[in-house]
């Protein structure tokens, strides 16, 4: 060690210049991921160790195209770089990651740092793949006309950032003298490209030509998404679901265990019924999550998403958003959760706010439960003229009536939006994504997901636990303990409240537990009503129960509240964890409520008109 | 003529980038995506519903831009008379054009051609 306090060093560039790759490549596992203190932008740090024994921090920079920022994390990549962000010292060194396959562009940008006089080498990434395009570069010329030092690298390859470590190892460079105030840099770009690149064979784009032939076509690349969407939601849906069932009986089974060892009482129902339940409501989600992020991956990395944003941008601008907000919508008819994550991808921060809050109207597949449940018993399984299932057009209908509501709700919340939001999209040359990098990625989302999101739902879902559980129900007292306890109180206090939408205090009551995830509803309307305690058999013996009971008005006022279905904390917590505000968990959670509630009046309502 | 109205796959050179007003955030920003005086575009694509947005490619960069955004490029009328020495790297390219035009004097505007100033991209 000959340092004591690390080197810190920030990477600067382009977006697909290739950084995130890089990052991955010097820092390995050894990163960090956090927020900036009040944006949504993403901070990522990481260490490394150069063969000279130097320790170094390496700061990975938003993606910019200059430093007059148009979006918060081009504001951070500039005050960062200028020094004057509050709470993140200047870097020491500033890296400029420059692919070698786009120098026209990212060599300006290059040139814009370069005229900070800050201490800066320069890293030509994706060296490979210049002579794919029939060019050269004279790096040591470049070094020259720069002034500052000028380095190779490949960023997807393993040892492909030895030349940077190196030039860590180097004294520290001495800060480039700035052009001349008002230097035309397009031009300055010209020059060294005229100076420092020589062709050596024929122009070479043509896989670029070919493949965008075909994937942006109106019709065929319509048919190439629709079936990497297809195969991607077969994927979320099904693969997924092994492993789901897998973790969920795994779980129940470390329930059981562990109930088997602790004595009977409120220590075994704490650990068993809140923690480890909690947990599991958790865990459960990790297939699917991690199965939809390494699609989203694999294609943001493969340059697809960009071009499937070019695709879905018209549709998507009808509700006032751009195509980049199609995949997290889409992914939240799996579930929301990571939809909500997924929005990282969107830029334009007011684009991402409103995903965000109408990513929980996508129906997800928890919502299937109770609709296959409703449905089931209360909707007569006949066929319409013969060819419709009236099952069928009912659960089709609630799909719509949400998807409607998020159009509705997309366009009020933009409104007031008269600016014009550019769409600006880069269109980046096709790669093959970098499985090491790619694992990073996936871990990182793993890891944020169970840290931040999980504990607090796992805190909440003890919460609940307590509710429910306390106080305990008096000894020889008949009806569900559940009755007896806090939710059930609160249940019967809510009655008042939601007796105008039709529901009896046995959906209030169920409504309390479903906090915690939207399915858990129904095995909590099992219990309030005493039958069995699965969930298949709940179904089951629960649909006659409720048929005979509730009226037709009821059933349909529950299945439009589930529409909106306001009360999963999951998806709160994630909203929470991606926006860093509560205010507008609380904004999430008060329209979606405030829809619920009117749906189902009006649908309880209308239903007892027409006779329900 | 202006970016938006040029028909598919083919290229023009632009003259420059039209600011709506003096703070248009999106004339300043295609000029730092390289849309700039000189620089030859094509267009690549067009967006399945409506034409909107357009992919255009510029140098070895390709862009998405929505109709709005493509109509604040103003391309040049004509294309500049090149020299003799920019034409022979693009052999393939003069299969395009009409026998009876000298290749390297006033093409019409369908060529990915490199500008004087910028002989690689």
């Amino acid at each position: 060690m000959t340092d004591l306090s690390p080197l810190r060093i920030a990477l600067v560039g382009n977006p697909n210049c290739g950084k995130t790759a890089l990052f991955n490549q010097l820092t390995g596992s050894r990163q960090k991921v956090a927020n900036y203190a009040g944006v949504t932008v993403e901070r990522k740090a990481g260490r490394l160790i150069t063969p000279a024994g130097r320790r170094v921090q390496v700061l990975d920079l938003p993606g910019t195209y200059s430093l007059a920022a148009t979006s918060p994390d081009e504001a951070v990549t500039r005050d960062v770089c200028r020094g004057v962000y509050k709470g993140e010292p200047a870097p020491d060194l500033i890296v400029s990651v420059v692919a070698a396959t786009n120098l026209r562009l990212h060599l300006r940008f290059m040139l814009e740092l370069r005229q900070l006089g800050r201490p800066m080498i320069v890293v030509l990434n994706m060296i490979d793949a210049i002579s794919k395009q029939g060019l050269s570069i004279d790096l040591p010329r470049l070094q020259a006309e720069l002034g500052v030092p000028v380095v190779s690298a490949v960023g997807v390859k393993r040892g492909g950032a030895q030349n940077i470590l190196a030039a860590l190892d180097a004294p520290p460079p001495p800060p480039p003298t700035p052009l001349p105030d008002g230097t035309d840099l397009h031009a300055e770009v010209r020059r060294l490209m005229g100076l420092c690149v020589a062709r050596t064979s024929e122009r070479q784009q043509a896989f670029e030509e070919k493949m965008d032939r075909w994937v942006l076509h109106p019709v065929w690349g319509m048919l190439i998404l629709f079936v990497l969407l297809f195969i991607m939601f077969q994927a979320v849906f099904s693969w997924a679901q092994p492993f789901m069932d897998l973790l969920d009986n795994g779980m129940k089974s470390l329930g059981d265990l562990i109930g088997a060892l602790l004595p009977e009482g409120a220590l075994r129902s704490l650990v068993v019924d809140g923690i480890i339940a909690g947990a599991g409501t958790v865990i459960v989600f990790l297939p699917q999550i991690l199965i939809l992020f390494l699609w989203i991956l694999a294609l943001e990395e493969s340059g697809y998403l960009p071009r499937a944003a070019f695709m879905l941008d018209k549709l998507m601008a009808s509700a006032g958003l751009s195509g980049r907000s199609f995949i997290p919508l889409l992914s939240s008819f799996a579930c929301a959760v990571p939809g909500i994550m997924s929005t990282r991808t969107i830029q334009n921060p007011r684009d991402r706010m409103v995903t965000i809050l109408i990513a929980p109207l996508m129906t997800c597949s928890a919502r299937l439960p109770v609709y296959a449940l409703l449905i089931g018993a209360f909707v007569p399984a006949r066929r319409l003229g013969g060819i419709f299932n009236v099952q069928g057009l009912v659960l089709f209908a609630l799909y719509g009536a949400a998807i409607l509501s998020a159009l509705i709700v997309a366009r009020v919340l933009k409104r007031h939006d008269t600016d014009e939001h550019p769409l600006l999209l880069e269109l980046p040359n096709y790669r093959l994504p970098g499985l090491h990098s790619l694992a990073i990625e996936l871990w990182q989302r793993a890891r944020i997901f169970l840290s931040r999101v999980g504990t607090i739902i796992v805190t909440l879902s003890v919460l609940l636990w307590a509710l429910s559980s306390f106080p305990a129900p008096p000894v020889g007292a008949v009806g569900p303990a559940i009755d007896y306890s806090l939710a059930g109180r609160i249940g019967h206090l809510m009655l008042p409240f939601f007796q105008p939408i039709g529901f009896n205090w046995q959906i209030c009551v169920a409504l309390i537990p479903g906090l915690a995830a939207r399915e858990v509803a129904v095995s909590a309307l099992a219990t309030v009503y005493s039958v069995g305690a699965s969930e298949t058999d709940a179904a089951s013996q629960l649909a006659p129960l409720l048929s005979a009971q509730w009226s037709l008005a009821t059933a349909f006022s529950l299945l439009a509240w589930y529409v909106y279905a306001p009360q999963c904390f999951s998806t709160l917590a994630v909203i929470r964890r991606e926006t860093g505000s509560w205010r507008l968990v609380w904004v999430t959670a008060a329209y979606l409520f405030g829809m619920a509630y009117a749906a189902s009046f009006l649908a309880y309502h209308i239903t007892r008109l027409i006779g329900g | 003529m202006r970016l938006n109205q040029l028909p598919l796959r083919t290229a023009g050179v632009i003259d420059h980038v039209e600011a709506l007003s003096p703070t248009d955030a999106i004339a300043q920003r295609l000029g730092e995506l390289g849309f700039v005086p000189g620089e030859p575009v094509k267009v690549i694509a067009f967006g399945p519903l409506g034409g909107d947005p357009m992919a255009v490619e510029i140098g070895f960069t390709r862009f998405a831009l929505r109709q709005s955004e493509a109509q604040r490029i103003v391309l040049q009328a004509e294309v500049p008379v090149l020299p003799h020495a920019a034409c022979p790297a693009h052999p393939h390219e003069h299969t395009l054009v009409d026998a009876d035009v000298s290749p390297c004097a006033s093409q019409p505007a369908s060529l990915h051609q490199p500008s004087v100033a910028e002989p690689l991209v």
